[in-house]
C-alpha cells in the first residue's frame, strides 16, 4: 500500500502533503485535548503496535496473503485523532527509517491510510453504534467500519490517481480493480478489527475508545488508579465533528472526481479483457485485468484539465484547513 | 525522619479499598524491605509516597514535607521510584538522555547535569553504557540503569519495586553490591526474603492494607508462623542462620 | 535480546556523511527526491546523472551497492505494478515479443520504476548514515511539531518491546500446533493483536506514570542539539543542487 516515488506527479505530491499536514496539525490539536501529557507515551506506543500488527500477515485466498492497515482499528480503540498521529508516525518512520514508501509520496500515504481511512472508518463506526448502542453492534460496526475504510481509501486512491497519476491507465478501471479487491481486502481487514476490539472489549473495555460511554465507569488495574479520573463520556464526544466534516470534504472531493472518471468508461474493464484474451494473465495484479485500448483521448485532455483543477482544490482545502488551525491556535494561546 | 505515613487509608474511585489505615515510619540511612503477599496493597502504598496517588485519608510526610499536590515536583524529586520492569522505566533513546531526563525536569543544565549523569551512572557502575540505547543492554543492566536514573535525582529515600525479580544469580549478587554501597535510605519492596535479609536490617510486613509487623528482618523471617499467616515463604531448603543473635 | 533490530537501515560510520548534521541530510534529500518526481520522463540523461550522484554519496559513505540491493526489496510490490502498465495502459500500442503493449505505458512503467528506485536508494543512503536518535534530533530542528517527534521517539524506544511481545506470543501459538492457513484462522491472530494493544496500552500507562514519577510535567526537557554551520549546508546541498542542474541542462 505504500506508494513510492513517480506514481504521482510532483504537484499531487505537494498538494497531498499539505492536505496531510493539515489533518496531522488537526488531529494533533485534538489529540492533545484528550490525552493531555499522556499524549508522547501513548501515542508511541499504539503507534509501535500498529506497526507491529502490520507485520501479521494472513491468508487471504489462494496463495496470496494480506496484512493488517491497522487504520480502523487504530480509530476504533484510541479514537480518530489520536489514530491519525499514529499512523502518520508509522509511514515517517518507515520512510526515514526503512526507506519504506517514497519521501514524496509521504503527504499521499498519509492522506489515504490516516486521514481517510480513520475519518471514514469513525464515521461508519459511530453511525452504526449510535442507531444499537451496545456490544454486539460496537464489534458489528468493527467489522464493517473497517470493511468499508480499506476499499474508500483505495477509491481515494484511485481519484487522485485520476487527478495526478502518472501512467496512462483508464481512471475507471483502476477505481473498479482497485476498489474490488480491496473490498476482499477489506474483508480481512474486517475480520480482525472486529475481532481484535471483541477481544479488548472482553478485558478491558475502558480501552475501547469506540465503547465509550457504554461502559460503566471503570477502575483501571490498581497500579494506576489515577487514571480514572478519565471518566467515561457520552456517546458523542464533541471533536469529533470539525474532524469528519474536514476529513469529509476531502474525500468527497477525491470521491467525485473518481466517479466523474469511472461513469466514462463503465463496461471497460471485461470488454477489452476479452478483446485481448488476457484476463487470466492481468487480474493476478493488484489492479485486475484490463486494458483499454482505444481510450487514448480519456487518459489525454480531460484528464489534465481535471488533474490542475484537482491539485488547486486540493491545495485551497489544505491550506484553508491549515489557515483555521492557525488562527484557532492563536486564539488559544 | 525521612517518611513518615501516618493513618494512610486509600480507596479506589469504584469503591474497592486497599489500605486501612498504614502507619510506617524509616529514619535516614535505614534500609526498610516492605513484605507482603500480592494484592496486600504494596503497589497502592508505593504510588501514594511520591503523589501519584492521593490519600484518601492520613498523611504522607517525606523529610518534613507533606505529600500534595502544591509540592509534587518536590516530593518527586525526594523520592525516587524504581519501577519493576526496567524498560517502563527506560524511555528515553539512551542511557544518557534517560538519567539527565529526572534532573533535567528539575532545571538542571549543562555542566552540572553531566556531571550528576556521569555520577549517577558511575554509582551503579554503568558508566560505559552511557551513549547506548537502553533496549541493547541485559535486563540486569537495565535494572542498574533504572536504579541511576533515580539516582540522578539525589532522592531523600530510594523506593525500589521488586528490584531482584527476573535478575540470574550473578546479576542479582551485583546489584544487591550496589545497592549495600549506596549511601541513601532505601524502602524495598519485594517477595524475594534471602534478599530482603541480605540487604535490609529491618522489615514490614503489609497485609490485607495495614502493617502487621514491624523488626528486625532475621527476626520476622525466623518466626514462621507469622510468615505463613501472611502467604509468605522462604526459598526451600533457605534457613535462617542462628548466629549474631 | 538482541533481536529485533534486524531491520534497522542505519550501518554505523564515521564519514563525510555520517558526519554531516542530521537536519542538513533531511532537507537534502527531500529535496533530492522532488527534483527527481518533478524530471520529466524522457530526459534518461538527467536520470543517469541522478543515478551517478548517488553513487557518488555511497562511495563517501562507504555504503556497499549489495547493501543497498538488498534493501531496495521494499520497492518490489511497485515494481510488478510497474510492469503490469504496459499492457493495461492506454493509447497507441506496439508488439514486442507478440505482446500488445501501451507505449505509453511504457513510458509510465520507466518513469515509475525510475523515480521510484532512485527515492529508495536516496531513502536508503539516509537511514544507512544518520542514527535514528539524531534522525529525529534533525526533524525537530526543521521544526517538525514537538509532539510528533515525541511520538516517534517512544515509538522507536518501544517498537523492538512490543515486537518482542509480539514474537513470544507466535511462539506460543505455534507451539501449540496453531498454523495460518486461510482466513478462518485470522480470529486467533486476531485475539493475539488484541492482548498486544492491551500490552501496548498499559505499558504506555505505566510509562507515562513512570515519566511522572521523575518530574514529568508535559514537556520533554531538551539537552541534546546539533547545529550546523555553513560549510556543512554548501555539503549537504551539494546533492539537490547538482540534481537541479542536471536537470537544467539535460
Amino acid at each position: 500500500m505504500h506508494v513510492p516515488d513517480g506514481f504521482f506527479t510532483a504537484s499531487v505530491s505537494i498538494g497531498a502533503a499539505v492536505v496531510a499536514a493539515a489533518g496531522v496539525s488537526v488531529a494533533l490539536r485534538n489529540a492533545k485535548q484528550e490525552l493531555d501529557d499522556r499524549t508522547a507515551p501513548m501515542a508511541g506506543l499504539v503507534a509501535a503496535f500498529i506497526f507491529a500488527v502490520q507485520m501479521l500477515n494472513f491468508p487471504v485466498a489462494a496463495g496470496t496473503s494480506g496484512h493488517l492497515l491497522g487504520g480502523a482499528l487504530a480509530a476504533i480503540l484510541v479514537g480518530p485523532y489520536t489514530a491519525v498521529l499514529c499512523v502518520a508516525v508509522v509511514l515517517l518512520v518507515q520512510g526515514f527509517f526503512f526507506a519504506d514508501g517514497g519521501l514524496t509520496a509521504l503527504g499521499i500515504n498519509i492522506t489515504l491510510m490516516g486521514i481517510v481511512t480513520a475519518a471514514v472508518a469513525w464515521g461508519v463506526f459511530r453511525l452504526i453504534v449510535r442507531v444499537a448502542p451496545n456490544r454486539t453492534a460496537i464489534v458489528a460496526g468493527s467489522f464493517v467500519a473497517a470493511l468499508v475504510s480499506v476499499p474508500v481509501a483505495a477509491l481515494a486512491f484511485a481519484a487522485l490517481f485520476a487527478i495526478g497519476g502518472t501512467a496512462p491507465i483508464d481512471a475507471g478501471a483502476v477505481a473498479a480493480a482497485m476498489g474490488g479487491t480491496h473490498v476482499l481486502i477489506g474483508i480481512g481487514e474486517g475480520l480482525i478489527t472486529a475481532v481484535t476490539v471483541s477481544s479488548v472489549l472482553a478485558v478491558r473495555p475502558d480501552l475501547v475508545y469506540g465503547a465509550r460511554g457504554l461502559t460503566k465507569p471503570l477502575v483501571l488495574r490498581t497500579a494506576d488508579g489515577e487514571r480514572v479520573v478519565e471518566a467515561p463520556r457520552g456517546p458523542e464526544a464533541k471533536p469529533i465533528r470539525p474532524f469528519l466534516v474536514g476529513a469529509g470534504i476531502v474525500s468527497l472531493l477525491l470521491a467525485g472526481v473518481v466517479s466523474f472518471f469511472a461513469s466514462s468508461s463503465p463496461d471497460g474493464l471485461e470488454r477489452v479483457a476479452e478483446d485481448k484474451g488476457f484476463l487470466g494473465q492481468a487480474s493476478d495484479h493488484l489492479f485486475g485485468g484490463s486494458a483499454l485500448a482505444d481510450y487514448g483521448d480519456v487518459g489525454g485532455i480531460p484528464v489534465g484539465v481535471a488533474g490542475v483543477l484537482g491539485v488547486l482544490i486540493t491545495l485551497a482545502v489544505g491550506l484553508g484547513i491549515a489557515y483555521l488551525v492557525r488562527r484557532k491556535r492563536k486564539v488559544t494561546t | 525522619m525521612t517518611l513518615e505515613v501516618r493513618d494512610l487509608a486509600y480507596a479506589y474511585p469504584d469503591g474497592t479499598q486497599a489500605l486501612f489505615g498504614v502507619d510506617l515510619r524509616i529514619s535516614r540511612g535505614e534500609r526498610v524491605a516492605l513484605l507482603g503477599p500480592n494484592g496486600a496493597g504494596k503497589t497502592t502504598l508505593v504510588m501514594h509516597l511520591n503523589g501519584i496517588l492521593t490519600a484518601g485519608h492520613g498523611t504522607v510526610r517525606v523529610a518534613g514535607l507533606q505529600v500534595g499536590k502544591e509540592n509534587l515536583q518536590e516530593i518527586r524529586r525526594r523520592v525516587g521510584l524504581v519501577f519493576q520492569d526496567p524498560d517502563d522505566q527506560l524511555f528515553m533513546p539512551t542511557v544518557r538522555e534517560d538519567v539527565a531526563f529526572g534532573p533535567a525536569n528539575m532545571g538542571v543544565r549543562g555542566a552540572e547535569l553531566d556531571h550528576k549523569v556521569t555520577d549517577a551512572l558511575t554509582r551503579v557502575g554503568m558508566l560505559d553504557a552511557i551513549d547506548r540505547p537502553p533496549h541493547h543492554l541485559s535486563f540486569g543492566q537495565r535494572r542498574r540503569v533504572a536504579v541511576a536514573t533515580v539516582l540522578a535525582m539525589d532522592p531523600e529515600i530510594l523506593v525500589l519495586d521488586e528490584p531482584s525479580s527476573n535478575l540470574d544469580p550473578a546479576s542479582r549478587r551485583e546489584l544487591a553490591q550496589i545497592l549495600k554501597n549506596l549511601d541513601v535510605t532505601v524502602l524495598m519492596v519485594t517477595h524475594d526474603l534471602p534478599y530482603a535479609l541480605e540487604l535490609c536490617e529491618r522489615a514490614l510486613i503489609l497485609s490485607d492494607g495495614v502493617i502487621a509487623a514491624d523488626g528486625p528482618t532475621r527476626d520476622i523471617l525466623a518466626n514462621e508462623s507469622l510468615l505463613t499467616a501472611h502467604r509468605l515463604e522462604l526459598p526451600y531448603g533457605f534457613a535462617i542462620p542462628s548466629t549474631g543473635t | 535480546m538482541g533481536a529485533g533490530h534486524h531491520h534497522q537501515l542505519y550501518r554505523p560510520g564515521d564519514t563525510l556523511v555520517h558526519r554531516l548534521p542530521p537536519q542538513c541530510k533531511l532537507l537534502a534529500v527531500a529535496a533530492f527526491a522532488i527534483v527527481v518526481v518533478a524530471t520529466p520522463r524522457e530526459r534518461f540523461l538527467a536520470f543517469g546523472g541522478y543515478l551517478l550522484l548517488l553513487a557518488a554519496v555511497a562511495a563517501v559513505a562507504r555504503v556497499s551497492p549489495g547493501f543497498v540491493l538488498r534493501r531496495m526489496v521494499v520497492e518490489l510490490p511497485f515494481v510488478l505494478f510497474a510492469f503490469a502498465i504496459p499492457v493495461i495502459g492506454l493509447g497507441e500500442r506496439i508488439s514486442i515479443w507478440g505482446v500488445s503493449l501501451s507505449v505509453d505505458g511504457l513510458w509510465a512503467s520507466w518513469n515509475i520504476l525510475a523515480k521510484a528506485t532512485l527515492g529508495v536508494i536516496a531513502s536508503i543512503l539516509l537511514a544507512a548514515t544518520t542514527e535514528p536518535r539524531s534522525m529525529l534530533l534533525g526533524a525537530q530542528r526543521l521544526r517538525m511539531p514537538q509532539l510528533l517527534v515525541q511520538i516517534a521517539t517512544f515509538m522507536l524506544r518501544y517498537l523492538d518491546v512490543v515486537l518482542d511481545a509480539m514474537r513470544r506470543m507466535k511462539v506460543a501459538r505455534e507451539s501449540r500446533g496453531f498454523q495460518a492457513r486461510d482466513l478462518r484462522q485470522a480470529p486467533i491472530l486476531a485475539k493475539s493483536a488484541g492482548a498486544l494493544f492491551i500490552r501496548s496500552y498499559e505499558r504506555g500507562e505505566r510509562v507515562h506514570l513512570a515519566m511522572l514519577s521523575r518530574g514529568y510535567t508535559g514537556t520533554m526537557p531538551v539537552y541534546r542539539d546539533i547545529s550546523a554551520d555553513v560549510r556543512q549546508w554548501l555539503f549537504a546541498g551539494a546533492l539537490p543542487v547538482a540534481a537541479a542542474a542536471l536537470l537544467f541542462i539535460s
